[in-house]
């Protein structure tokens, strides 16, 4: 009971940082209809870009709480997170729109390729560590000498996860820019019809996800405490297994998927073994897809001729 | 007249000074941070700040001046070009149909005599290198996306974890062959049919899967086998690998290994040198490559190859004119990875080693973009692409002369994956349809002709 409720906990936090990357994946596949393959690296260039501002802040600049640096450079890494997916989407995937089925996704993987490598060159290949941020935990409960805890940084991750979220489904819901990219998502050329911008509403949902994504970078940094350039392939992986198990396209969805995937993976390293969480992981992604391809709030889809 | 075009002239370059100034603040802001301020430990192992401005103007530099000759310069070149090319459009060039019909005898012959040329050039030691990191590693890499290209270029089915079956056929030999001492010649075969067969697990379950979730199932079984391949210590020796792997001999009558006692340069009297055991293997991987690329020619004009050929523009028009798509896909899927597997075990035979780390994912795309770069089931197509990415980042590594310009510590190896990757989304952007993009239908009425490659949904058919 100790270790379920515990893993529970490890779960959701590990889930909410899923689901901030899932929700990147399944607006972009939404609207255009491709994997967006860089996402991963993404996330993982935005973990790097909270590092170095965090750094900044505390040793070059003198800001003494650990918390505001951290929210600061989350909000830094949250802008040029988003122009840096902007830059992506403008160079190497808007000039192979109408292209055939395969172009992007190739686009897209050499510039996994380069991001990753670019980090690589720029940072060097060593892991990089930081000073813990965030210390203390609080104990829930406790029995034969196994306690139950929570961390602050769990509870920040979950309540930062919940607060964008909410202001991120209101811009989905109530605003112009939402409505369309709702519109674009059902029809982009009717939408273009009616007068939606839809280069521009492309470009944004890009800066949405990556912002997004860049909260989930800042938290994993805080939470794991280190970071290195080959990070961004797996999480990214598990964040797309997230939105495809929540149904692509669909935003409750991806943040259902990763929450499952983090439950899943939590729970399988603490029952089963801790080696094969990834194999999990993946095998999920592929009974998923075989057996429920539209997910579990996804629409069916209709192949036509 | 000519007053309203220089006011556009006019207009265009304070266009494309604006651009260019705002291209330079975007680079700034991702470069600054990225390359501006870098991450190194101390002596204490804390990780603190490092400043490199200097790097961060010259790149900002470069991507303004960059951004205003590509609006000024390089753009209208390009509109202007294609204006005058528009009526030839759609048809390849007389030009290019001549290069299609000479290339591949002529490139056969560079092939077998390039081990002599080499030898000839750069003597016995020398050539080493030539024959090995650049002739071996190419052909590893051509077989490779002719093996790929059956499944992604014929079928139209897009696979990211061909490197599974790599994977299966080097650690079939790896261990068959350290085992039970078995030979090569008897495990080649071997390892493409276990290689098959996993081929035909792998693609049972994704038979009602098409295009991106394919990819990214296919991403997924391959991520798992090199995952247990990692974790199963017992059978696979992890992450440490298997090492000394026996070598291939010449058909059991002489050896590579400098103790045996038919030692192939001993009986004949030649020096001792390892260059002969690369030429060996250089000739293999060639007749190897060259057995996919027949096999594939004449699959093509089999019934499979052209339901291969079907499935991929249409499976709706294919399933109802009754081709059984199940066994279309599968064998598809099984003929890739039986080349896979051959491929795999002459990459275990080659290394002497393998290990997981060889079968990362990273080695998929490499594959597949490939292929895709060469223009889908172009064999000529991804000969080339092969050897332009895999040469020309094995080049990367000869390119010493820069640490001359950048000073000792530069070294060019670090910058080949990431010059990889920007050679891959350029070429894409370039050529989506890849380097041959006109396509050769197997069927056609009264006269063979080459058409654009837009013309068919995507590959060569």
């Amino acid at each position: 009971m100790e270790i379920f409720l515990q893993q529970l906990i490890n779960g959701v936090t590990l889930g909410s940082i899923y689901g901030l990357i899932a929700i990147g994946y399944t607006m972009v596949f939404g609207i255009i209809g491709m994997v967006n393959f860089s996402h991963g690296d993404v996330f993982m260039v935005s973990a790097f870009f909270a590092l170095i501002f965090f750094l900044l802040f505390m040793t070059i600049l003198g800001i003494g709480t650990p918390i505001i640096a951290l929210l600061l450079a989350m909000i830094l890494a949250m802008v040029l997170t988003g122009l840096l997916s902007w830059t992506i989407e403008r160079v190497a995937y808007r000039p192979l729109r109408g292209s055939f089925r395969l172009a992007p996704l190739i686009s897209a993987i050499g510039m996994s390729i380069v991001l990753s490598n670019f980090i690589q060159v720029a940072q060097g290949p060593r892991n990089k560590p930081v000073p813990p941020m965030v210390n203390g935990t609080i104990d829930l409960m406790e029995r034969d000498g196994f306690a139950v805890t929570v961390s602050y940084k769990q509870i920040i991750i979950v309540l930062v996860t919940a607060v964008l979220l909410a202001a991120f489904w209101y811009v989905v819901q109530k605003t112009p820019l939402g409505r369309a990219q709702r519109a674009c998502e059902q029809d982009r050329k009717m939408a273009a019809l009616l007068g939606v911008n839809v280069d521009r509403t492309i470009s944004l949902t890009f800066v949405m996800g990556a912002s997004l994504a860049a909260v989930a970078g800042s938290m994993y940094l805080m939470y794991y405490g280190v970071v290195h350039f080959a990070d961004g392939f797996v999480p990214g992986v598990k964040a797309f297994t997230a939105a495809v198990l929540g149904g692509i396209g669909s935003l409750p969805g991806a943040v259902l998927g990763g929450l499952l995937i983090g439950l899943i993976e939590t729970f399988w390293s603490g029952y089963f073994s801790i080696d094969y969480k990834d194999v999990a992981a993946f095998s999920i992604l592929a009974i998923v897809l075989i057996f429920m391809p539209q997910g579990i709030l996804g629409r069916p889809e209709v192949e036509k001729v | 007249m000519s007053a309203p075009s220089r006011a556009t002239a006019g207009s265009d370059i304070g266009a494309a000074v604006k651009d260019a100034l705002l291209a330079g603040v975007i680079a700034l802001g991702l470069f600054g941070p990225l390359v501006g301020l870098r991450t190194e430990q101390n002596m204490r192992n804390e990780v603190v700040l490092e400043l490199h401005w200097v790097t961060v103007a010259v790149i900002v530099g470069i991507v303004v001046v960059g951004r205003f000759l590509l609006r000024t310069v390089i753009w209208p070149a390009l509109a202007d070009r294609k204006l005058r090319d528009r009526p030839a459009a759609g048809e390849p060039g007389a030009l290019r149909q001549t290069v299609g019909r000479f290339l591949p005898p002529a490139g056969l012959v560079f092939l077998i005599v390039y081990p002599a040329l080499m030898l000839s050039l750069f003597g016995l030691q020398g050539s080493l290198k030539w024959v090995d990191n650049f002739g071996i590693q190419i052909l590893i890499y051509v077989m490779l996306g002719w093996g790929l290209n059956i499944v992604v270029g014929l079928a139209g089915l897009l696979d990211l974890g061909y490197v599974a079956f790599y994977a299966v056929g080097a650690y079939a030999y790896a261990l068959l062959a350290t085992h039970f001492g078995l030979s090569f010649w008897l495990l080649l075969p071997l390892a493409g049919i276990l290689a098959a067969l996993w081929g035909i697990i792998l693609g049972f379950p994704v038979l009602r899967l098409r295009g991106d979730y394919l990819a990214i199932v296919t991403l997924a079984f391959g991520e798992i086998i090199r995952l247990v391949l990692i974790n199963f210590r017992e059978l696979t020796n992890g992450s440490a690998g298997i090492s000394s792997i026996p070598k291939v001999t010449l058909f059991g009558l002489y050896s590579f290994d400098v103790s045996a006692p038919n030692n192939f340069a001993k009986s004949f009297g030649l020096p001792m040198s390892g260059t002969h055991y690369k030429i060996f293997l250089y000739y293999l991987i060639l007749a190897l490559a060259l057995l996919t690329a027949f096999v594939t020619i004449r699959l093509r004009r089999l019934p499979i190859g052209r339901a291969w050929e079907a499935l991929r523009e249409d499976e709706i028009a294919c399933r109802s004119l009754g081709i059984n798509t199940t066994i279309t896909k599968l064998t598809a899927f099984a003929i890739g990875a039986m080349f896979g597997g051959f491929a795999g075990s002459f990459f275990a035979a080659r290394q002497g080693f393998v290990s997981p780390e060889s079968f990362i994912f990273m080695e998929s795309a490499i594959i597949v973009a490939i292929v895709v770069l060469g223009g889908m089931g172009s064999l000529i197509g991804v000969a080339v692409a092969a050897v332009a990415m895999i040469g020309g980042s094995e080049m990367l590594r000869e390119l010493t002369f820069l640490k001359a310009v950048f000073g000792n510590d530069f070294n060019p190896d670090q910058f080949r994956m990431l010059i990889f990757g920007l050679a891959m989304v350029s070429i894409m952007i370039w050529r989506p349809r890849g380097f041959v993009s006109a396509r050769q239908p197997t069927v056609f009425l009264t006269e063979r002709r080459a058409i654009s490659g837009s013309l068919v949904k995507e590959g060569h058919g």
